[in-house]
């Protein structure tokens, strides 16, 4: 029998309402203060310091986490309300968003507590930026392949090997990366691999960007030279990275950035054809929208199974694998239906800009975090296929 | 399946598991299953689930009635539960009794009307009717000179040109010449067609969610049975990768049929978020009818495709049930048409009212 893929419908609490009121007048507040254009996507703007340290301000990074860590013990819902208003603006969140999903909940767990008292807060405070350290040359979503060596030494290990397409690396203040420290066995090839925290900008580390189709630069490679990390920063189990990584991929994957990435061609796409639509845009833009609206019912609801303390890891994954999948074809339905937009629409300049840009971002989109391949696979796990 | 905490539902599939095994059905070439499992159903109050005590009924919640009739979707159920048990609704909308014995309602499709003359009497040609041959009564939304009307209306008054659906279930023509109903009252404020429409569909939408949980189900267990070049089907990955997409599919439906019944049934008025709900649900679950139904048939190979197996059961009946109370090129027009009017920048704060 199969897994049960049960999709509650969870209703954010009235108090989410609250929040998601204070993050529009909050967002609106910056894009008047021109911290942000939400209609140039093009942006190189997205590292925007001043804005992390103000949304820090206002509480909202690491909102689930303890008080004494510079968290507000918030819940996993709230923590929903803030990432998806943030993501349909287009607000600059690269600086602490990373941080905030993943390397925080990390640390938290795995840390030792010196580390978690002088790293959390910062995080909070929106002052540090972090990277993800899994892929390396030739191994991508195939993680046993790492290769990138932890070799043990007085006090710490020396890191040997290279990373890659590590978003922000060029901006991060640390990365949290899995490196090998045995070989896997005949029995576990799973084993091998320990999570660590390395501080960047040090000696033995070397970021070399790697340019994208979008123009943008957010890939980079990074280079490890006998780079030291002291002991106190490995996080976890020393050869189980493994299962520590795998827990925490729901997180990371049911999220509303996994669907939202590319929806601002949809508003500009129902600005362009007014409030008068022809069929064939009213069709096609229903579809759309009960589309999206199911995966956000879906992505809430892994949000509300969270907030349980459960962990759905199938249903993230089917989230991600349809949300994906649907942000990439998004652009290129909007350009179908856009054909036909009068050229007298007020806004068809920055909908083709933007269609532009959407365009070329949709292929890494079902890349990112994980392939579509890979998610199958889990997928197909847990229907007791494999 | 996970077990169920709802009564309702409960007593029903206890009662599709005796008298409505798929496999059992779809080799009784004379339907003879059809009068025990008629007779079970209504002995249990199911088909007047929606009707109050106070007017015949069992006086289920509307969000019970919905978990039922996701329940009948994944046994593929081919009596008019569904149909009786909304025209049982709609007529209590209307403080009217419900008589013993299937029902249907009229219209099916929202373009169709009927009109309530003068003389009291009811006319209108309408199509698509669910087993409209089956039901003994019709309950009737008709248009009149003073606004929405509800009708009990006699089934053999009425001129029934039978059709099959592509489910192989009936969807008949009914025409109503100046026919005299039962019982002729107003309808509230609130109802009109468009509402009764979206409640029949998302009453379809929660029948095609069932059968696509159940559609998964056979195809993964056939996958895990269906040895082909010297393995097991379901340890191919084009095969996993479809079942994945399959249950996708399944999930999705499933979330946006409970989210519009969750929705209408915590309802205090019919208004955009609530639209928003009902039309999505029925335009993404018929999307799912149809890629879903094409990865269960891909992995069932041609036995899928004969009548001795009960997959077409399933993904012919899902495939059918897009067709009624609207399809989704319908709904997917008249919810663009809204969120234009809405305006571009009312469109992310629809979606995140839900």
């Amino acid at each position: 029998m199969t897994a049960a893929l049960r999709f509650d419908p969870i209703r954010l609490p009235p108090k989410c309402e609250e929040l998601r009121k204070e993050v529009r007048a909050f967002l609106a507040e910056e894009m008047a203060r021109g911290t942000f254009n939400p209609f140039k996507p093009n942006r190189e703007d997205t590292d925007v310091p001043e804005f992390s340290r103000r949304v820090g301000e206002r509480g909202w990074i690491g909102i689930t986490w303890p008080k004494k860590y510079g968290g507000h013990e918030r819940s996993f819902l709230e923590r929903y309300v803030v990432t998806e208003e943030m993501r349909v603006a287009n607000a600059p969140t690269r600086r602490f968003f990373v941080a905030d999903r993943q390397s925080g909940p990390i640390l938290l767990k795995y840390a030792p507590e010196h580390i978690k008292m002088d790293i959390l807060p910062r995080i909070c405070r929106g002052e540090l930026c972090f990277a993800i350290g899994m892929s390396e040359p030739n191994s991508g979503s195939d993680l046993f392949a790492a290769k990138t060596r932890a070799t043990k030494t007085d006090g710490g290990y020396l890191i040997n090997g290279t990373k890659i397409w590590t978003s922000s690396a060029h901006i991060a203040d640390y990365m949290i990366a899995i490196f090998r420290t045995s070989q896997p066995t005949k029995e576990n090839r799973r084993h091998g691999l320990t999570q660590f925290l390395v501080k960047m900008k040090q000696p033995g580390i070397k970021v070399n960007p790697i340019g994208q189709i979008t123009g943008q630069h957010e890939f980079n490679e990074v280079v490890f030279t006998d780079h030291f990390i002291p002991d106190d920063h490995v996080l976890g189990e020393v050869d189980g990275a493994w299962k520590q990584a795998t827990s925490e991929l729901a997180y990371e994957r049911s999220g509303p950035e996994r669907f939202l990435e590319t929806y601002y061609v949809l508003t500009e796409l129902v600005r362009a054809v007014g409030n008068d639509p022809d069929t064939r845009s009213a069709e096609g833009i229903g579809r759309l929208v009960a589309q999206l609206h199911t995966m956000r019912r879906m992505s809430v609801s892994v949000a509300g199974m969270l907030q349980a303390g459960k962990e759905p890891v199938v249903e993230a994954s089917i989230v991600k694998d349809i949300g994906t999948v649907w942000e990439q074809q998004l652009p290129h339905r909007v350009r179908d239906l856009a054909a036909f937009v009068e050229e007298t629409a007020g806004n068809r300049e920055t909908l083709e800009r933007q269609l532009d840009f959407a365009i070329k971002t949709a292929p890494k989109l079902t890349i990112q975090g994980g392939t579509t391949e890979v998610l199958r696979g889990i997928i197909a796990r847990g229907l007791g296929l494999r | 399946m996970a077990e169920s905490d709802n009564i309702v539902v409960e007593t029903a599939e206890k009662i599709f598991a005796d008298l409505a095994d798929p496999q059992t059905i779809n080799n009784d070439r004379k339907e003879a299953w059809k009068v025990p499992l008629w007779q079970a159903l209504s002995e249990a109050g199911l088909p007047l689930a929606w009707v109050p005590d106070d007017l015949g009924g069992s006086g289920a919640s509307l969000a019970d009635g919905f978990a039922l009739l996701n329940a009948a979707g994944r046994f593929a159920i081919a009596v008019p539960l569904a149909e009786t048990m909304l025209a049982g609704w709609l007529l209590a909308q209307a403080k009217i009794g419900s008589p013993e014995g299937e029902m249907t309602v009229l219209p099916a499709n929202p373009k169709d009307r009927i009109t309530l003359n003068p003389d009291g009497s009811l006319s209108g040609r309408v199509r698509g009717v669910p087993f409209a041959k089956a039901a003994k009564h019709f309950a009737v939304l008709a248009h009149g000179a003073g606004g929405v009307s509800i009708a009990l209306v006699d089934a053999g008054k009425t001129k029934i040109e039978a059709g099959l659906n592509v489910g192989y279930d009936d969807s008949d023509v009914v025409t109503l010449d100046k026919v005299a109903p039962i019982t002729v009252k107003p309808a509230p404020k609130h109802l009109d067609q468009t509402t009764m429409m979206l409640i029949g569909g998302v009453a379809r939408s929660l029948q095609i969610a069932g059968a696509l949980e159940s559609m998964l189900n056979i195809s993964v267990r056939y996958s895990n049975e269906r040895v082909a070049f010297e393995k097991k089907i379901s340890k191919f990955q084009a095969v996993q990768h479809n079942l994945a997409k399959l249950a996708g599919e399944s999930a999705a439906a499933l979330a946006a049929a409970t989210s519009a019944a969750d929705a209408i049934a915590n309802a205090t008025a019919f208004n955009d978020e609530v639209y928003l709900e009902a039309a999505s649900a029925k335009i993404r679950c018929a999307e799912a009818a149809e890629k879903g139904g094409a990865i269960a048939h891909q992995v069932h190979g041609a036995i899928g495709f004969t009548l001795e197996h009960i997959l077409h059961r399933y993904s012919l009946r899902a495939l059918a049930w897009r067709d009624d109370f609207g399809s989704e090129s319908y709904w997917a027009v008249e919810l663009g048409k809204l969120v234009a009017n809405r305006g571009a920048d009312e469109l992310w704060p629809l979606v995140a009212s839900r």
